[in-house]
């Protein structure tokens, strides 16, 4: 028995002051391999007489697993310093500098993007015209006669014609998309169209471009007050907070009656506060579709009715979200676009928010 | 429209102040510009007397004066000719700020020439009153006292309100007809003066021929002779300089008021200057001096008003030189016509003229107005220049009063949804002018006849709006939308979603979205393969924005070169918008197109730059994320020129659906359009993808099984000609079986040591996913064979 406390005792020893896995592994051979000073003490058994087989046994099968037990315990400390020694000489500056290429989206899109889940949440759908127009679709169509003065009142890029040929327009305003939307489709409707118009107009509030909402609604029983209502859920959803509006006559050839709607606002140095202060800003123009549009669109004036409404998508967005001047939209400056610009993975909503 | 407070106030009786009258006309449909008061401007300035004026000791053009103001005794130095003693002056103290000048007068008192000046006597011009620089404001020290506001001493002290007239109220040109409908909103009362009918001393001498009746259908006219012309008195004088008119002699001043007081346009001729009979007639051709200095050539589309000698003027518009009124003038000619707005326009706009009388005339003018012009007229001009008058003459005939409406009271709560009071929507009519017959039953429609001023209101509808005008909007009640019924569709269209996500997916990569003009200059739109002449605009608001774009590239990469020369190199940037192919509604399509600006990007971990490929990368994000099958796409070179040739490539559906260009543009298209370096770009044509089949099919996607079996990899190189598609070999491959190679992927592209000239290696790993059970080594034996025949017919050598 001092033979298995004394091996056991050798062993751990040289197990303890294996400085490898290499030496701890001669060591294991040579206690515990074919030849291993174990084995061969446990091929001693088969000569011992069954009472010395009862003792011995047992001791030497525990010798042989003290001794795999140390050896195990010691590999693993030793895999871990060699894993900590290798660690040690992997290192990176971690202060290196990593390229994320993200870039930014439009804030005219932004905001288009959010009348449409605005409205959408009040069944309006988005529909889409052509920014080249005929004269029937931008005016006379709308109730603008020809030769009319309220015509004037845009200022209209002409298409080159040929002699004879009644030359097209650049749409003034996305109100041809109503004439479009009420020739083709059965009423109830109720649409906005977003897009790009054009007035040869430009300075600092004017650039030849911009892009307009209009807004339709054409169901039996619409009147006056649901858009007055519907306006102004719109702007206090779209501006976040309570907006006070004003709203007041005015004239437009194709709504009576017409009317236009101010919010309240004050500047706060070069900011714009909307919803608070005491001076108006007229936001946007709407009414009653007028009767002769109706019936320009083969609707029965008598029994349908409904209102429209256009707003300016570049202002809104100027006034919501802080762009000084409108000019700068258009450019493409990458400086203007990542200061304005919207994160692309935003998804204005109304469960998240717009913005 | 300009007018002033206290001209209102000669209509309205009414005791509002200027906030007050601004209010009313806003919640009326009056949309005021502005609002000036001189008085504000020249709260500074007071009256003050020069007690002593002594020349300078040391300069012979300036006295130096003692002037006794509300602020004490003052020295002020002087150079005007007519600074003396004994006159009362416009004085402002240290400090003050000149409007005529911009600028402030020091806070100190300064030395000129030695002597220390404590302040200024003004000018007119100096005030912004006149353009009098010849000499300082003098007034009479009798009349004004010291320390009076200037503005109360010389009578300025009345606001000024500009306001925008709408096409449909040619009456708002008319001070009256403002004064109908604010009082009609409760401001005050209307108190109108009322003309007086002059009765004509003798026959209207002057004869007066229409023979365009369509362009002018009456002619009102009236001779008043042994009249004397003069300056206008004060009080028109100073009516007509407060809405910035330049008074001129009585005889013109007069139907200037008349204009601007009851929107009736007029025009006196110096009779002694007419030959013969006037008369109205179309224009042949005939050139004319005008009043305005210029001179016009009247065609046979134009309104001529004409003498035996030949034309005088353009009726309505600009009356002629020869027979203006001037100091001589004793015996004139009042007309008050109506013209055909249409014809006024049409004229005006070729000829390039305005007037205040186009302006009415082409907007309607109140044809009830014709007899009345004339005797407001008349009795002006008999008060301030005396003479007597003729009978009337009406040449042609006045057109009729406009037709009444049949008025169902119900459409104002139909259509507002105020349900207002019977009497209340009767009284708002009858207060705008209108007469209202209620039938014998409330509920019977009404007979409302419309005033001859109010020729815009022809229907229902029409009358609705004056009654919810005058009632206030403000009191309109806000109803939220109600629902529709039934389930709610989302309301996008599918193009609308699928560009969402490929904006996003371009961003992700790192261009920036930019939205720019959809015109171009027609050069650079040709280099783009448009430009075509019917895409040209006829009034460009500037001559490089000329021309509807075929493109959206060219202003994104007009925007990277201007980026790149401020010193921000490596644009990226895209953009969805319209492009346009023609005219018509079916030729603009929608395009996403982006580029970036081929300039290396300098990095610790190796530099790099975009190319073609970056533009390909962008062109399969953009169409994979609007969910088309990128998998089944050709690949082909684009037809647009302005693709680099070798580098571009077109990615399409079948042998006609193309949904995207992608590469390098052609250096010769860049340096056409001035941009410095490469440029890779795409146009994606999101409106080409094709439309999901099973629109209403179930959501719920296929069953997936999976599989407990492992796919095997195998390894292949190919040696192929070098302008040989590396996209042949691999659909080479994958055609092999169809359905054991679930993949193929391209790992290695090579040239070089062991490869012949002219070729390259492509090395590409197939992946075999078995189905049914583990493959065995004959199995994928026969599939290796059949790659490499299969590959081989397209022109591979597996390499040894």
């Amino acid at each position: 028995m001092t033979d298995i406390t004394s091996v056991k005792d050798k062993f751990a020893a040289e197990i303890a002051g294996a400085g490898d896995l290499i030496a701890l592994d001669d060591i294991r051979v040579a206690a515990l391999g074919k030849k291993g000073e174990v084995s061969m003490m446990m091929r001693g058994l088969g000569k011992m007489s069954p009472d010395e087989k009862k003792v011995m046994g047992p001791a030497l099968n525990g010798l042989k697993n003290d001794i795999a037990g140390l050896v195990e315990d010691r590999k693993a400390v030793l895999e871990l310093d060699a894993m900590n020694a290798a660690l040690a000489s992997e290192t990176m500056d971690m202060s290196l500098p990593v390229r994320i290429d993200m870039g930014t989206l439009h804030p005219v899109q932004q905001v288009m993007e959010e009348m449409a889940v605005i409205f959408s949440d009040m069944g309006f759908s988005v529909a889409e015209g052509p920014d080249i127009e005929d004269d029937f679709h931008n005016f006379t169509a709308l109730n603008f006669p020809p030769g009319h003065p309220a015509r004037d009142m845009h200022d209209t890029f002409f298409m080159s014609a040929e002699e004879g040929e009644e030359a097209k327009v650049l749409r003034t305003h996305t109100s041809p998309v109503q004439i479009r939307t009420m020739i083709n489709q059965e009423p109830p409707i109720r649409i906005i169209a977003p897009g790009r118009t054009y007035r040869c107009d430009s300075d600092q509030t004017h650039t030849p471009m911009f892009h307009q909402v209009e807004g339709l609604v054409i169901e039996k029983g619409i009147h006056m007050g649901h858009l007055k209502g519907v306006l102004m859920d719109f702007v206090s959803a779209f501006f976040e907070t309570d907006v006070d509006v004003q709203f007041r006559p005015h004239h437009f050839p194709f709504t009576e009656p017409s009317a236009e709607m101010d919010v309240r606002y004050e500047r706060d140095g070069a900011a714009i506060k909307i919803g608070q202060g005491e001076k108006w800003m007229e936001i946007l123009g709407c009414g009653m579709v007028h009767p002769n549009v109706l019936r320009s669109c083969g609707l029965d004036p008598d029994e349908y009715q409904g209102f429209a409404f256009g707003m300016g998508v570049d202002r809104l967005a100027m006034l919501k979200y802080g762009m000084p001047d409108l000019r700068d939209m258009f450019a493409g400056d990458t400086r203007w676009l990542g200061h304005y610009g919207f994160n692309p993975l935003l998804q204005a909503s109304l469960a998240n928010g717009l913005s | 429209m300009k007018f002033t407070l206290s001209w209102l106030k000669e209509h309205l009786d009414t005791d509002a102040t200027i906030d007050e009258v601004v209010e009313a006309m806003t919640l009326a449909g009056l949309e005021v510009e502005e609002i000036e008061n001189p008085a504000e401007k020249l709260a500074d300035f007071t009256i003050a007397h020069v007690t002593h004026a002594e020349k300078h000791p040391d300069a012979d053009k300036l006295t130096v004066c003692t002037v006794e103001t509300h602020e004490g005794t003052k020295t002020i130095v002087c150079g005007a000719p007519n600074a003396r003693a004994g006159i009362a002056v416009a004085y402002a103290g240290l400090g003050t700020y000149i409007p005529g000048l911009d600028f402030s007068l020091d806070k100190k008192p300064r030395k000129i020439r030695g002597v220390e000046s404590f302040g200024m006597m003004c000018s007119t011009k100096e005030l912004e009153m006149g353009e009098d620089h010849d000499g300082i404001l003098e007034l009479d020290p009798a009349d004004h006292t010291i320390g009076t506001p200037i503005a109360e001493a010389v009578g300025m002290n009345d606001s000024v309100i500009d306001f925008e007239v709408t096409p449909n109220r040619p009456d708002w040109l008319g001070v009256n007809s403002i004064a109908r409908d604010l009082a009609a909103v409760g401001l005050g009362t209307l108190k109108t003066p009322e003309i007086k009918t002059i009765r004509g001393e003798f026959p209207c001498p002057q004869n007066v021929r229409i023979e365009s009746n369509e362009a002018c259908p009456a002619f009102a006219a009236r001779v008043v002779r042994g009249v004397k012309n003069r300056p206008s008195p004060k009080w028109l004088q100073d009516k007509l300089k407060a809405i910035g008119l330049r008074p001129i002699s009585a005889l013109v001043d007069i139907t200037n008021y008349v204009t601007y007081d009851r929107a009736r346009p007029l025009h006196f001729y110096d009779r002694a200057k007419v030959s013969g009979d006037i008369i109205v007639r179309m224009g042949k051709d005939e050139e004319f001096p005008a009043l305005d200095k210029s001179s016009y050539t009247a065609s046979e589309a134009d309104c001529a008003i004409c003498d035996e000698s030949g034309i005088l003027g353009l009726g309505g518009i600009v009356g002629g030189e020869t027979t203006g009124c001037g100091d001589d003038t004793t015996e004139i000619v009042i007309e008050a016509a109506y013209f055909d707005p249409l014809t006024i326009r049409r004229t005006a706009k070729r000829l390039g003229v305005n007037s205040d009388a186009k302006y009415r005339f082409e907007r309607g003018v109140d044809t009830g107005s014709l007899i009345s012009g004339v005797e407001q007229a008349t009795q002006l001009v008999l008060d301030i220049c005396g003479g007597e008058a003729s009978d009337i003459l009406v040449a042609g005939n006045i057109p009729a009063d406009p037709s009444d409406i049949e008025f169902d009271p119900a459409l104002n709560k139909r259509l507002t949804g105020m349900d207002l009071p019977a009497d209340e929507m009767k009284s708002i009519l009858e207060r705008l002018g209108f007469g209202v017959t209620i039938g014998p039953k409330t509920n019977d429609t009404w007979s409302v006849t419309v005033p001859s001023f109010r020729r815009d209101c022809t229907s229902g509808p029409d009358l609705v709006e004056e009654i919810a005008r005058i009632h206030g909007f403000h009191n309109l009640e806000a109803i939220s939308l109600p629902p529709l019924e039934g389930r709610r569709e989302p309301t996008a269209t599918l193009t609308q979603n699928r560009t969402r996500l490929a904006r996003r997916a371009l961003a992700q990569r790192g261009l920036s979205e930019s939205i720019t003009w959809s015109f171009v200059l027609q050069d650079h739109a040709k280099v783009f393969e448009g430009g075509a002449a019917n895409m040209l605009l006829d009034n460009p608001i500037s001559s490089d924005l000329d021309c509807m774009r075929p493109s959206a590239l060219i202003h994104l990469l007009l925007a990277g070169q201007r980026n790149a020369d401020k010193g921000y190199p490596g644009a990226a940037l895209f953009e969805l918008g319209p492009v346009y192919r023609g005219t018509e509604p079916q030729d603009q399509a929608l395009a996403l197109a982006g580029m970036r600006r081929i300039e290396t990007i300098r990095d610790w971990a190796g530099n790099s730059a975009p190319d073609a490929m970056s533009a390909k990368a962008d062109a399969i994000a953009a169409l994979s994320s609007m969910g088309a099958n990128i998998g089944n796409l050709q690949i082909t070179k684009p037809t647009g020129s302005y693709w680099h040739p070798g580098r571009s490539g077109r990615l399409q559906m079948g042998p006609k659906n193309i949904l995207a260009d992608f590469g390098e543009l052609h250096p010769a298209a860049l340096k056409a359009l001035g941009i410095e370096g490469r440029v890779a770009a795409f146009e994606v044509w999101p409106e080409n993808l094709p439309t999901p089949r099973k629109k209403n099919a179930s959501k719920a996607k296929g069953a997936l099984t999976l599989s407990d079996l492992m796919p095997v990899h195998k390894d292949f190189a190919f040696v192929v000609p070098e302008d040989m598609a590396a996209a042949n070999i691999i659909k080479a491959a994958k055609g092999a079986d169809k359905t054991l190679i679930t993949d193929v992927s391209l790992f290695d592209v090579y040239q070089g040591k062991g490869i012949e000239e002219g070729h390259k290696s492509l090395a590409i790993d197939v992946t075999l996913t078995p189905k049914d059970a583990t493959l065995t080594d004959k199995d994928i034996e026969a599939v290796m064979e059949k790659i490499i025949a299969g590959v081989t017919k397209a022109g591979g050598v597996l390499r040894g």
